[in-house]
């Protein structure tokens, strides 16, 4: 039934961001290394162009580069006295599958996480004191800090050319950049994108009220650009069609067209699409893994034997790879104990939605994935969010990312959904608006976990994973906060009217909020609290390396993609140094 | 090329005399607009062939002939033809939807659907163990029930356009008393396919002649505003938009 193959000396599960970096980076060792995709593989020619991929039904509504999961999906439910279902349809987030996986699709928001997301807990503690911390809130520390991850952040926003304007220089803090962000060591690779109409709007409202605004971050190229490997980029169009998109223009940052045909190249690189992982094997003792099983597209089954096994997986898959696997303990929230499955956490919304006269032009469509002005004045470390009697902060931003009218057509609350009435809304407003939006964090609590499902099965006999997750207090108190800081901003503005929108009350698998799924095989000091040592290894299987969002030990208000981007190529260093010498590269 | 049919279809229009708003008219004409309900063949013979020259393109591939009489009322009724703009049922979005039910998304293809079923909360979502194509065929028969009864033993597509209304709202509301799947249910998937079909590219079957991307000022698939970001900023901009099919 099954084949065994030649062994391989490393073996990649998942070939979008964090595998396509290891793949490429670890080529330069010389040893012999296998990707397993379980998705096809795709390329911006033929898959991605104009004007068949401008297609707002087939990309945007019916996914066409998301996961399908008639294969493999989750089950959710809010708390562990419910019985979790299915997500029978994609809808909250929208992991990829395929080449380049959600890296094709994502947008380009290419932020560092600010130094205090990467060590709450200790400065938390040193701020407020314990008794700021809620007593089932499981905050915890990276184990790597800013200032350790910087130089990756740098490499990866090279690899990515990002446009952007820094606001702290090697201390300097500069006026029109982020003067929240950590020290950085060098201006990002390309200027900012132009702004919009809503941009304009926006910097001006926080600007009058002492905020201080400026462009997000985007790896929607600004102008054509060069990488430091020698890709290409072309300058963005503005098109509007991003997320949920391959950009014809290679403009948006991609793994696709970068770093995977550069590893691709290499004669020990074999890259395996149609791929689909299934599990990694152990030996008996449950510490050393030998193998991965996986299926091909016509459902044969191999054994691919390795002497290293990266997961590179979406954050989820990373995770229930972990569980099916017997990688490492798995978490039991009755008694706190294990560690696989653990701190799961998500992102909360809040924000102000801003109705103009008939005067005022947004022209939505003239848009791209990352083109934003943001505030981080209220971000996790910005502020003082203790006075506000929580722990975290959002970013808020006003993004201009689309105007395609089967997802874009506000309306103010109250009018119908349907009918005269409604379309003479949409029609009214439909140039003539800008969101506000909080990105907010949420942190990591004891309630919040994954773990497999008893009942439901994928189409691979395996059990799906399942998701318990619902939003704390803790939170809702932040959202709410800053929403009143959206409203205040929408106001500024001088619009007909300004819409605050609250909190949450429950977290729903359905509307799409955003593909930022965080934690389950967290990094840390600590065997008892992380499933990985601070350099993403596996503590019970140490020649496992998981990298991703899978590692983040609570969720920021910021997009995850740079700091996995980042902890990728801390990932090839913390590897480099493991095959000198293989074996926990922390002592236990 | 889907513009040059829609021309195509205006001279031929114009051709026989009626123009403009007529033309308009004639394509919603099988949904009866008045209190005087239409007999359920006449209707049915309607709801198959809106105006068009291409008798092809819109022959309904999923829908039986008296379903897509209940699609055509039910788009009709959510996007009526008014003095804002284009109606559902004119732009094509019944031949959107019935497109739609025969491809791969209305067969499920791409939605986990294997057992037990269980009710759920609102926040665990879909439930059902239907594809979209057999939730149509399920929901069109509870809503006609539901109507036959408490509606004078009409069905929907038989009521008026004003009883239309009513009614919908209260399956909206999920106030219908339907016997196989939830009123909602059924209310939601017509309510976002028929959105789908009215602002989606034409190649879809909808949005014909891009008459809504027109209405709202959506320029379409074009995409190339680097040298034009800068310069309407604040301004109105006024463009012929084009599909994609006008551009490949």
């Amino acid at each position: 039934m099954t084949t065994k193959l030649k062994s391989a000396d490393i073996v990649i599960v998942g070939l979008g961001w964090t595998g396509g970096i290891l793949a490429k980076e670890l080529a330069d060792t010389g040893l012999s290394i296998v990707v397993l995709e379980r998705g096809a593989p795709r390329d911006t020619n033929p898959d991605f162009m104009f004007p068949t991929a401008h297609d707002e039904l087939r990309y945007a509504q019916r996914h066409e580069l998301m996961q399908n999961v008639s294969r493999e999906t989750l089950t959710f439910r809010n708390t562990a006295s419910e019985t979790a279902l299915p997500m029978r349809q994609l809808g909250s987030f929208l992991p990829g599958e395929g080449v380049g996986g959600a890296g094709v699709h994502w947008n380009g928001a290419t932020w560092r996480w600010l130094p205090w997301d990467h060590e709450p807990l200790k400065l938390t503690l040193a701020r407020y004191g314990r008794v700021a911390i809620p007593p089932d809130m499981n905050l915890q520390d990276w184990g790597v800090s800013y200032d350790e991850l910087e130089p990756y952040y740098d490499k990866f926003e090279f690899l990515c050319g990002v446009s952007g304007k820094a606001g702290n220089l090697r201390g300097e803090k500069i006026a029109g950049g982020n003067v929240f962000e950590g020290s950085r060591q060098r201006e990002y690779p390309n200027p900012p994108m132009i702004q919009t109409q809503a941009g304009a709007l926006f910097e001006k409202a926080a600007k009058s009220l002492g905020y201080h605004p400026f462009p997000q971050p985007s790896a929607n190229a600004s102008q054509p650009y060069v990488n430091p490997d020698g890709v290409a980029y072309g300058a963005c169009h503005y098109c509007g069609y991003c997320e949920r998109f391959g950009c014809e223009a290679n403009a948006k940052a991609s793994p696709h067209f970068t770093v995977i045909p550069l590893a691709a190249k290499k004669s020990n690189v074999e890259i395996r699409t149609n791929a689909r992982v299934l599990k990694v094997n152990l030996d008996a003792a449950k510490n050393h893994a030998e193998s991965a099983t996986y299926i091909d597209a016509s459902g044969r089954e191999f054994e691919q034997p390795g002497g290293l096994v990266i997961l590179a997986a979406y954050a989820l898959g990373n995770v229930h790879l972990m569980l099916w696997s017997g990688i490492g303990q798995p978490y039991d929230p009755a008694t706190g104990e294990g560690v696989v499955g653990r701190n799961y956490a998500y992102q909360i919304g809040s924000g102000a939605t801003v109705f103009f006269d008939e005067k005022t032009w947004m022209n939505p469509f003239m848009a791209a994935g990352a083109l934003a002005m943001v505030i981080d004045d209220f971000n996790t470390g910005s502020f003082d969010h203790g006075k506000e009697g929580f722990i975290g902060g959002g970013g808020i931003s006003t993004l201009s990312s689309t105007g395609r009218p089967i997802g874009f057509r506000p309306v103010p609350p109250g009018t119908p959904a349907w009918g005269t009435e409604w379309k003479r809304a949409v029609v009214r407003h439909y140039n003539h608006t800008l969101a506000i939006n909080n990105q907010g964090s949420v942190m990591a609590y004891r309630q919040n976990y994954l773990d497999l499902d008893p009942t439901y099965r994928d189409r691979y006999g395996r059990p799906l994973l399942r998701m318990t997750f619902d939003f704390h207090a803790n939170e809702q108190k932040q959202a709410n906060y800053i929403a009143d800081i959206c409203l205040k901003i929408g106001q500024a503005m001088g619009a007909d009217r300004v819409v605050r929108r609250a909190s949450p009350q429950r977290y729903s698998i359905v509307p799409y909020q955003s593909t930022h799924n965080t934690g389950g095989a967290v990094l840390g000091t600590d065997p008892k609290t992380s499933a990985l040592n601070r350099f993403t290894q596996s503590w019970d299987v140490p020649n496992v390396f998981v990298a991703g969002a899978c590692a983040f030990p609570q969720n920021a208000g910021k997009n995850p993609t740079g700091p996995v981007g980042a902890l990728a190529y801390w990932t090839v260093d913390a590897i480099k140094q493991y095959l000198k010498n293989p074996g926990p590269l922390v002592p236990v | 090329m889907a513009d040059n049919e829609g021309l195509r279809r205006r001279d031929v229009l114009k051709g026989i005399g009626v123009t403009g708003a007529a033309a308009g008219l004639a394509t919603t004409r099988p949904v009866a607009s008045d209190a005087q309900a239409q007999p359920a063949t006449e209707s049915h013979a309607h709801a198959s062939a809106p105006a068009h020259n291409d008798s092809t393109a819109d022959a309904f591939r999923f829908f039986t002939a008296p379903e897509s009489a209940v699609v055509v009322a039910l788009v009709d009724t959510l996007i009526p033809k008014d003095d804002v703009g284009p109606g559902g049922v004119e732009v094509g979005v019944p031949t959107f939807i019935d497109r739609e039910m025969a491809s791969a998304y209305g067969r499920g293809a791409r939605m986990y659907l294997d057992g037990p079923f269980g009710e759920g909360t609102p926040q665990q979502g879909y439930q059902l163990p239907l594809a979209p194509a057999e939730l149509y065929r399920v929901g069109i028969a509870d809503l006609n029930a539901w109507c036959v009864k408490t509606r004078g033993g009409k069905t929907f597509d038989q009521l008026s356009a004003a009883d239309r209304t009513a009614a919908l709202k209260v399956v909206e509301a999920g106030q219908a008393e339907f016997t196989q799947v939830p009123a909602r249910a059924f209310f939601n998937i017509v309510l976002q396919n028929t959105m789908e079909g009215y602002f989606a590219d034409p190649i879809h079957g909808g949005n014909r002649n891009k008459a809504v991307w027109k209405m709202i000022g959506f320029p379409g698939a074009i995409g190339m505003y680097a040298d034009d970001i800068e310069k309407y900023r604040n301004k109105k901009y006024d463009v012929e938009p084009k599909s994609i099919q006008d551009l490949s």
